[in-house]
């Protein structure tokens, strides 16, 4: 399986999962404000004829649409080639990052064993803080390059709040390393599959649960996201991207939403076992009759669950059809069929067509979907804490920011190496 | 295929070098030498040695080359502040006597480097467990010497800095 064809895949798969967070991440960080903020959230954006709204998230498509077709306009006072690099190079450096992260646990196909992970090496997560380092040029660059007292004063926030928080996070990894006797991610992801104080799943959170905060505290001040948006800062400075417009304000935000989904799927495959579902080794899933019962209940299930969603979504179709004088009086229809009838008709004729015995292959990538499915749960779960604390939380102040990162993170970090190496002698862990 | 990608990261690494100490503009030295430092990173990759590239990119691009632009960006420095250096006649001989059997010395071992194949090494060279076991067993005192030194240096930058502690 190392031919280049496949090496394409791996490498296209994580890329591919990226980018297609970014519009899941705008769709909750929209809708997860209205909630919190008691609003409803973007809602008119729709498609003509078809009159789908999806709950906001066609609002994304226009939105696109409109960033793509703005003009082009770079200010005359700025450093032109910078100026135009620094946005590119953030989107590349968020991207990049997550070619590391195991995606699938290992395919057992018949064609040999398959895992979807870009860079299988050995230095795994050494690779995440050496690449996310490159990140603090984007925004140092974009701040510098704009010419602009509120930009400069964002990037120079942003390059010492990085600097400081890298710290703190390479700390929490070290821990990391040495419960699990390994950088790479892959292997610290295996041995998270194990069962530890009896019930407890070997999860990095139960191992190492001060590494755990010192890690999504320091991940939360990389993103510059809220109560660390310093740079950002929209309320006092506006920050490092004041002077950008259109499509390259655009891509800072891609970036900054991909960095989320970086961060969190780092958090759910350091600490929370990755693709792993607890006390199920994915070998298990990967037998072939284990995976023709699961199938057999995905497909039942999902008849049912097609059937209810389908009866819900006619029953507010018929509520909106009196509201609605436009297209959007169709929605309610067309997503029942869309999330509804389809899928459960897909998967009526798969599961007579199916003889209900699976090869090799077929039961490792179902495995792998699965194990697929389980890590974007986890992610998910933590881009929606990334929302939630964004909309809860006031910003700290600068000294405060620094106070935190360097008086108490970094002396709790030294301290949390020695515990872990006490603990790692006496053969607790 | 593997020369090809070490030539094109070695003439990367030669043209930032060369970009540090031509360009006018200070950050756009600065620059350049990240750059080279990405680029050598890539050849430390491509000879087997992953973990020494990863702390290249970490300590050199990543840390140190930030503060060096954080402080460019504090300073704010127009782009030539410093007169035209001007190259005086008396100065290249000088130079030339300096820098010649240097010069030497370098062709004439960059002639005699015989291109070849790369050699296989085992799997754990220039992992973090033997560049670890390296620093902390054979290299453990002059580690420690090091690291006496950079804290004498650090404990002098904050003396500098705040007279009144």
């Amino acid at each position: 399986m190392d031919s280049f064809g496949w090496l394409l895949l791996k490498a296209f798969i994580p890329w591919f999962v990226l980018l297609n967070m970014i519009p899941i991440m705008i769709f909750l960080e929209r809708k997860g404000s209205a909630l919190i903020a008691d609003r409803i959230g973007p809602n008119r954006a729709f498609i003509p004829g078809l009159g789908l709204r999806m709950a906001g998230m066609v609002q994304n498509l226009a939105d696109v649409v409109k960033l793509l077709f703005k003009e082009e306009f770079v200010p005359n006072h700025v450093h032109r080639r910078l100026y135009v690099f620094a946005p590119m190079l953030s989107l590349f450096v968020s991207l990049t990052v997550g070619a590391v992260i195991p995606m699938t646990p290992a395919m057992d196909l018949e064609g040999g064993v398959f895992q979807v992970q870009g860079i299988d090496a050995n230095i795994g997560i050494l690779y995440v803080l050496a690449i996310s380092s490159l990140a603090v040029y984007s925004v140092t660059l974009a701040g510098w390059a704009s010419n602009n007292k509120y930009a400069l004063m964002g990037g120079l926030r942003a390059s010492a709040q990085m600097i400081s928080y890298e710290l703190s996070m390479g700390l929490a990894v070290v821990g990391l390393f040495m419960v699990y006797g390994s950088t790479s991610l892959g292997d610290m992801v295996a041995s998270q599959n194990d069962t530890w104080a009896w019930v407890l799943p070997r999860w990095g959170v139960f191992l190492q649960p001060i590494g755990f905060v010192l890690f999504l505290v320091a991940g939360f001040a990389e993103t510059n996201r809220n109560p660390f948006d310093l740079p950002e800062g929209e309320s006092e400075i506006i920050g490092f991207h004041v002077e950008y417009g259109a499509i390259k304000f655009a891509l800072f935000f891609m970036a900054e939403y991909i960095h989320i989904v970086v961060v969190s799927l780092l958090i759910a495959t350091c600490y929370f076992g990755g693709y792993q579902i607890p006390w199920v080794s994915p070998e298990t899933i990967q037998k072939p009759d284990v995976a023709a019962m699961l199938g057999k209940v995905l497909l039942v299930g999902g008849i049912l669950v097609g059937c209810v969603i389908g009866i819900q979504l006619l029953k507010w179709h018929l509520s909106n059809r009196k509201i609605w004088k436009d297209d959007r009086k169709r929605e309610g229809l067309v997503l029942s069929f869309l999330f509804g009838w389809i899928p459960a008709l897909i998967a009526l004729i798969l599961l007579v067509a199916w003889d209900g015995t699976f090869g090799a292959t077929g039961a490792g990538l179902l495995g792998g979907f699965i194990g697929f499915l389980v890590l974007m749960l986890k992610t998910l779960f933590f881009c929606w804490l990334f929302v939630w604390v964004r909309w809860t939380l006031p910003r700290f102040r600068y000294d405060q920011l620094m106070d935190l990162g360097w008086k108490l993170l970094v002396p709790v970090g030294l301290l949390n190496i020695v515990l872990t190496g006490i603990f790692v002698k006496l053969g607790i862990w | 295929m593997e020369r090809l990608i070490f030539y094109v990261l070695a003439t990367v690494a030669v043209a930032g070098a060369l970009g540090t100490v031509s360009f006018k503009n200070p950050l756009s030295c600065a620059l350049s030498l990240v750059v080279t430092f990405v680029a050598l990173s890539g050849l430390y990759f491509q000879n087997d040695a992953p973990f020494v590239g990863v702390l290249q990119l970490l300590v050199y691009a990543g840390a140190i080359m930030v503060l060096v632009i954080f402080v460019i960006m504090l300073l704010n420095l127009p782009d030539v502040q410093l007169e035209q250096e001007r190259v005086s006649r008396q100065g290249i001989p000088l130079a030339l006597f300096l820098l010649g059997p240097l010069g030497v010395l370098v062709i004439s071992r960059l002639i005699s480097i015989e291109l070849g194949e790369k050699p296989e090494v085992n799997a754990s060279f220039g992992s973090a467990a033997s560049v670890g076991e390296l620093l902390f067993e054979k290299y453990l005192f002059q580690f420690e010497i090091i690291s006496v030194v950079l804290l004498v240096a650090i404990v002098g930058a904050v003396v500098l800095a705040k007279k009144r502690l």
